[in-house]
């Protein structure tokens, strides 16, 4: 036994247990989640510590969907955020797509203009148009409307988008188009069959970034939607919380249920997110 | 073109693939002339963000003039805003809650972002330290607190510091007596309230904020890291530099874009947030815990709604963030400059 070997394998394991330490602070409060989801209401309610639900009981999820909260079913809830999260990353998008191109490919006047542009309206705090927004909705008949917070959703998120964007247009080589050019092909096929399929990983990713913001979004839908029917997921989370006690199993299954889809999302893009946030601000 | 002539006469023969892409895209088959496909492509976009964006700015700075209320703001038949000049703005600076808010506004902002600049670090090194399978887990477990919802985020610390069964009361219950007392005097924690006091809301938001954040920080942390060519490290190894004289005088320099960009990121990010406040502190109830964000919703949709008041703080948000990260712009404006 040398000495060097043995501080080695002492540095080693004072590391794996600091990794173990972050691994527990970032996981603890998820898993809490999602074992209160799964407990019986005297597993919840007591000064105890249970670790894990024994039995596991599913109750609170069967009731989240088939009771619901605020008169309806959580269905419901994931639909409206569904339907206002994939409106808004589709139309977001195209927009994104086709400014992207315009600022990776072309060297125009106001180019510079337009990305100092973007980078400016992203230092503008969403919470505070928030106000001029929502009078805005309401003159234009769409308050109370899922389609008010599909269109605010787009303008929230098409700065970052075409910010990430135009980093992976930019990656695809000039080159690959010219020889469409070349080969006679028209402007409108070379953007759809050679750039875009190029182009569509970074436009994924782009669309679920959107997404996850808009999924997530609770300013704008809490002050725009006022019919229970119509509320997003993040919105009806709130109404778990009673007058004198707060129906935790419910609001626990609920956070689980809305925590999946962003969870599987961030998984799938995490790498490409990551080189997207800080390659686009870094190398601009 | 004379250079794609010579090209040729040079090589001698006809290559099928022409040797220098002609600059000029030889075609066209649509009608448009070449300098206008930029600006169509990015009209849509414009007039979004035009819409979305520019004019609800110029709409929030002149509401911030104007006396709005529920008559103004009817879909129907509104009545023009009285306006009242910079009432709005003396109204907001005399109230006893703009020093408090703006405090809590920036001490929570300078605290969530010094702390989770420093934790996201130094997990960024752990990570980078790690065998291949231990900083895999690690990197699952910090994504699985990245993704949660800020709204499932709130509910779940809310929870774990819930007065009666949270897992947090109940954890400082192990505590011996006397060293609860002597540290925090505080000697039985059943049944300890955390959401009564804007000192102890303030304290669940700023660990559930960092909590949230610190996985960001520390994936691009690594990121940059891997960047680094190891010959470096090397090189400092041999001269007989420590770990940290390495992180200070290798590290530290190379990946100083990296942190000013998280840092301003950070910053922009703390500053207005609305969410996990509001939820925390149970609507806008608590009005000692508002910071800016919360105090312009407070204002603008309490009832009857002061809309003008709540523009006007708005704004005082936006010109207070505007300042802070007009270095962020310049910068980047200049590197935007060098390239291509």
């Amino acid at each position: 036994m040398n000495d060097g070997l043995t501080r080695k394998r002492l540095g080693r394991a004072a590391l794996n247990g600091a990794g173990i330490v972050v691994f527990l602070f970032a996981v603890f409060p998820v898993y809490w989640m999602v074992s209160t989801a799964f407990k019986p209401n005297d597993q919840i309610f007591t000064t105890e510590f249970i670790p894990f639900p024994s039995p596991p009981s599913l109750d609170h999820i069967s009731r989240v969907f088939t009771k619901g909260v605020a008169g309806h079913s959580i269905w419901q809830y994931l639909l409206n955020s569904a339907i206002v999260a994939v409106s808004a990353v589709v139309l977001g998008a195209v927009f994104a797509l086709l400014a992207a191109t315009a600022v990776a490919r072309f060297r125009f006047r106001f180019r510079t203009s337009f990305l100092i542009l973007l980078l400016i309206v992203q230092m503008v705090p969403a919470e505070a148009l928030l106000i001029s927004l929502f009078t805005m909705v309401k003159r234009l008949g769409m308050y109370d409307q899922l389609i008010g917070l599909v269109v605010i959703n787009v303008g929230l998120t098409l700065p970052f988008s075409v910010w990430m964007l135009r980093t992976f247009v930019a990656a695809v080589p000039k080159e690959v188009e010219e020889a469409a050019w070349i080969d006679g092909a028209s402007r409108f096929s070379t953007f759809w069959r050679v750039l875009f399929p190029l182009v569509a990983p970074g436009l994924v990713a782009t669309s679920i970034f959107s997404f996850i913001t808009t999924w997530n979004e609770f300013a704008y839908a809490l002050t725009l939607i006022n019919d229970q029917g119509k509320y997003t997921m993040p919105v009806a989370l709130q109404f778990f919380v009673g007058q004198r006690s707060t129906d935790w199993g419910g609001i626990m299954a609920a956070s689980t249920l809305m925590t999946i889809p962003v969870l599987i999302f961030f998984l799938l893009v995490q790498r490409r997110m990551v080189s997207g946030l800080v390659a686009g601000a870094v190398k601009g | 073109m004379t250079t794609h002539t010579s090209t040729a006469a040079r090589g001698g023969g006809n290559s099928s693939a022409p040797a220098r892409r002609p600059r000029q895209s030889p075609r066209r088959s649509s009608g448009l002339p070449d300098w206008v496909v930029p600006y169509v492509l990015l009209l849509p976009g414009l007039l979004v963000i035009a819409a979305l964006l520019l004019y609800p700015l110029y709409q929030i700075i002149d509401m911030s003039f104007h006396k709005v209320g529920l008559a103004q703001i009817k879909a129907i038949n509104p009545r023009p805003a009285e306006f009242v000049g910079v009432d709005n703005y003396t109204h907001i600076f005399e109230s006893d809650l703009f020093w408090p808010s703006l405090r809590n506004t920036i001490l929570f902002a300078a605290v969530t972002v010094a702390l989770t600049l420093i934790l996201g670090t130094l997990v960024g090194l752990l990570l980078n330290k790690l065998g291949k399978k231990m900083s895999m887990l690690v990197i699952v477990g910090i994504m699985a607190a990245w993704a949660t919802p800020p709204t499932a985020q709130s509910v779940v610390w809310k929870w774990m510091f819930d007065s009666d069964s949270g897992v947090v009361n109940w954890s400082l219950n192990l505590v011996p007596t006397w060293l609860s007392e002597l540290v925090f005097g505080v000697s039985d924690w059943s049944g300890h309230p955390w959401f009564n006091s804007t000192i102890t809301i303030y304290f669940v938001f700023v660990v559930m904020v960092v909590w949230g954040a610190f996985p960001f920080i520390a994936v691009s942390v690594l990121a940059g890291l891997k960047s680094i060519p190891s010959e470096l490290y090397e090189a400092a190894q041999m001269d007989g530099s420590g770990p940290f004289t390495t992180f200070r005088k290798v590290t530290f320099p190379l990946l100083k874009p990296v942190f000013s960009v998280l840092m301003v990121l950070s910053i922009i990010w703390d500053f207005k947030v609305f969410t996990q406040l509001y939820l925390l502190g149970g609507g806008t109830v608590n009005r000692d815990a508002f910071n800016l964000s919360l105090w312009s919703y407070a204002e603008a949709f309490s009832n009857p709604p002061k809309m003008g008041i709540g523009a006007a703080i708005a704004v005082v948000l936006t010109a207070i963030l505007m300042v802070i990260t007009f270095v962020y712009v310049r910068q980047i404006v200049k590197t935007e400059d060098d390239i291509r």
